[in-house]
């Protein structure tokens, strides 16, 4: 019996990790491409979440076919960001742009709750429901196709970086700006795609997540820092150490809440967090 | 670095500009009659906040300005000092002015264990550390039975006034003086720490680590140092604010909002500067106050609101804060002689 609480566990934390690693993905390409560290990452995935409830409420789509509109609206976001904030403080000193994309976190999070109030919500009766029962193990279907995509996504943005010439280019102007912009690169063009595909990421992973999860202002706050985590995990810059550090991150949050106690899930990652940037800081796929 | 070294040398403490000395003590004097030409309690609370949060700003100062290492998390320490006072009195009786000590020590030790380990590390990688260690504070003191867990405590009200349990029932007034002069207090010894070879050390630390090893400085110490100093100067706030406002729960003292604010103050006001967190306090506090009572009640959060913008403003339009708007020569008088 207590080996299919253990096997539900796994397999719960295996669909969180996949969402988780998305978020991170989108964290980790904006941090390796400007070494700057979005800490609105968590209110971009709130925006990305109630881009889908409104567009649930208001016009009656469906989250899973609101999909291509949120990520088209998370990747303008992310053009606007960089556009009207960040691109002025490229050269500022770290403290500057750590305090910069913190008030745009606040900002953002405020004026939510301004508009929205803080209330919860969620989709009423969206069109994925119902659950899946393989052997002796649950599976919610909004869960298992919210990670189902996410994996895609991840693979897809994969491809893009390491294959396509954009990609590639993206990467140029990761290692090294000057030396891209000399050989035709603008790396201003790159940084705002990078906040578009960033964000776009969050896009993905809210919208679906939009279908199961209640949807309310400070909802991100913790996937953000479970995507720090992650990038910490997975190594600077290192988009494919996402992937397994988001998979060990919803692994050890739902084995430590059912294995120890539930209370302190936050913990347990965070503790994670602080063994790794201690004692492996490259950390535990990157390539440096 | 080595002629601003010679100058903190050359030029003993006192011996500053007559001007700036006058006009210090003169605000200074203004400060302690001001309560008596017949402030009312809103005002009274209102110069209270704007003490508690220049100190608390000052405290982020001396780690991030100083040292340069950018905690997220300073919350912490305010949360060990509230906690510190209120469980002791609680629980044993002990006054809160015997219990201010108890706090900072133990935030001056959290400050040593959090710091020996982290303080390796460096840029966003403290900065996140910290961050999830101010939620790690809330996390545990929210679990936690002995402290009250998730609905905090309640220190027991005096019948009347009380200097040894420092509770005020009639008047804010007392509670004024109080802040006033911890707030004193700790400008003049941080002033001093500025102007001191510590100060002169962190700041090598900060502006080239490997220069200042070059020149044995033990970098990582500094930092540790510097971390704990600033612990134990946000701690008695924490202590004083629960004196306060007599109720404390883990989601008010180790609110992720207090290591928001003492964060925008002192970038506001000018970070790395001395009078940096008290202009950003003195304009911001009010700020605050004044859109809780005429927005606060639409229940948005209109004053976050204004942080997250003033924020971002400051981040873009003037990186060093409101006091790079006054003229150097007034800040660095003997530069020019």
């Amino acid at each position: 019996m207590t080996s299919d609480i253990i096997l539900q566990a796994i397999v719960t934390g295996l669909m969180m990790g996949l969402i988780y690693a998305l978020i991170a993905a989108g964290l980790s390409l904006i941090f390796g491409l400007m070494d700057i560290v979005n800490f609105a990452h968590g209110e971009h995935l709130m925006l990305s979440m109630f881009s889908s409830f409104w567009l649930w409420s208001l016009f009656g789509i469906d989250p899973i076919f609101s999909i291509p509109i949120t990520i088209l609206l998370m990747a303008i976001c992310g053009i606007l960001t960089h556009y009207f904030l960040i691109r002025y403080i490229l050269k500022a000193k770290m403290l500057i742009q750590i305090c910069a994309t913190f008030g745009l976190s606040i900002f953002i999070r405020s004026i939510a709750q301004l508009l929205w109030t803080p209330d919860f919500r969620n989709v009423d009766k969206p069109l994925l429901e119902g659950r899946l029962e393989i052997g002796p193990v649950f599976i919610g279907q909004p869960q298992l196709i919210a990670s189902l995509v996410c994996l895609l996504a991840f693979f897809g943005l994969y491809l893009f970086v390491t294959k396509t010439e954009t990609g590639l280019a993206l990467q140029a102007t990761a290692q090294d700006r000057h030396a891209a912009e000399v050989l035709g690169i603008p790396s201003n063009k790159m940084f705002a795609i990078g906040w578009a595909i960033g964000l776009g990421c969050v896009g993905i992973a809210g919208g679906m997540m939009a279908n199961y999860f209640f949807i309310f202002t400070d909802v991100g706050i913790n996937f953000a820092l479970f995507a720090f985590v992650a990038v910490a995990l997975g190594g600077f810059g290192s988009i494919i150490g996402c992937l397994y550090a988001g998979i060990i991150i919803g692994l050890v949050e739902s084995l430590g809440g059912l294995l120890i106690d539930p209370s302190f899930k936050l913990l347990y990652v965070f503790a994670i967090y602080l063994l790794v940037v201690i004692y492996k800081p490259q950390g535990l796929f990157g390539r440096y | 670095m080595s002629e601003k070294l010679l100058i903190a040398k050359s030029e003993p403490l006192w011996n500053t500009d007559k001007k700036i000395i006058s006009l210090i003590s003169g605000l200074v004097i203004l400060l302690f009659a001001l309560p008596h030409f017949g402030l009312n309690s809103f005002y009274l609370h209102l110069m209270i906040m704007i003490f508690m949060h220049a100190v608390m700003a000052q405290s982020w100062n001396v780690i991030a300005g100083f040292s340069g290492q950018i905690s997220l998390g300073h919350g912490a320490f305010f949360g060990i000092g509230a906690y510190a006072t209120s469980f002791f009195y609680v629980q044993y009786g002990v006054s809160p002015w015997i219990s201010i000590f108890f706090g900072m020590i133990f935030s001056g030790i959290s400050a040593v264990l959090i710091g020996i380990p982290m303080l390796r590390l460096s840029g966003h990688y403290f900065a996140i550390a910290t961050l999830l260690i101010g939620i790690s504070f809330q996390v545990v003191f929210q679990r936690w039975d002995l402290v009250g867990a998730a609905s905090g405590l309640w220190v027991p009200m005096t019948s009347g006034d009380s200097w040894l349990a420092l509770q005020f029932h009639t008047s804010k007034m007392p509670y004024y003086y109080v802040f006033l002069v911890f707030f004193l207090i700790t400008f003049y010894l941080v002033w001093i720490l500025s102007r001191s070879k510590l100060g002169f050390r962190l700041r090598a630390v900060r502006d080239d680590p490997q220069a200042a090893l070059s020149l044995c400085i033990n970098v990582s110490n500094y930092k540790i140092i510097a971390y704990v100093i600033s612990a134990m100067i946000m701690a008695p706030m924490g202590s004083l604010f629960a004196q306060y406002i007599l109720i404390i729960d883990p989601d008010r003292v180790f609110n992720i909002e207090i290591s928001i604010i003492v964060l925008l103050i002192t970038v506001l006001g000018g970070i790395g500067n001395v009078w940096g967190p008290l202009i950003g306090a003195a304009i911001l506090i009010p700020i605050s106050e004044y859109s809780r009572i005429y927005l606060g009640g639409t229940g948005g959060a209109v004053d976050l609101i204004l942080y997250g913008l003033i924020l971002m403003l400051i981040c873009v339009f003037r990186p060093d804060g409101l006091i790079s708007l006054v003229p150097k020569n007034i800040l660095e008088r003997k530069k020019q002689r």
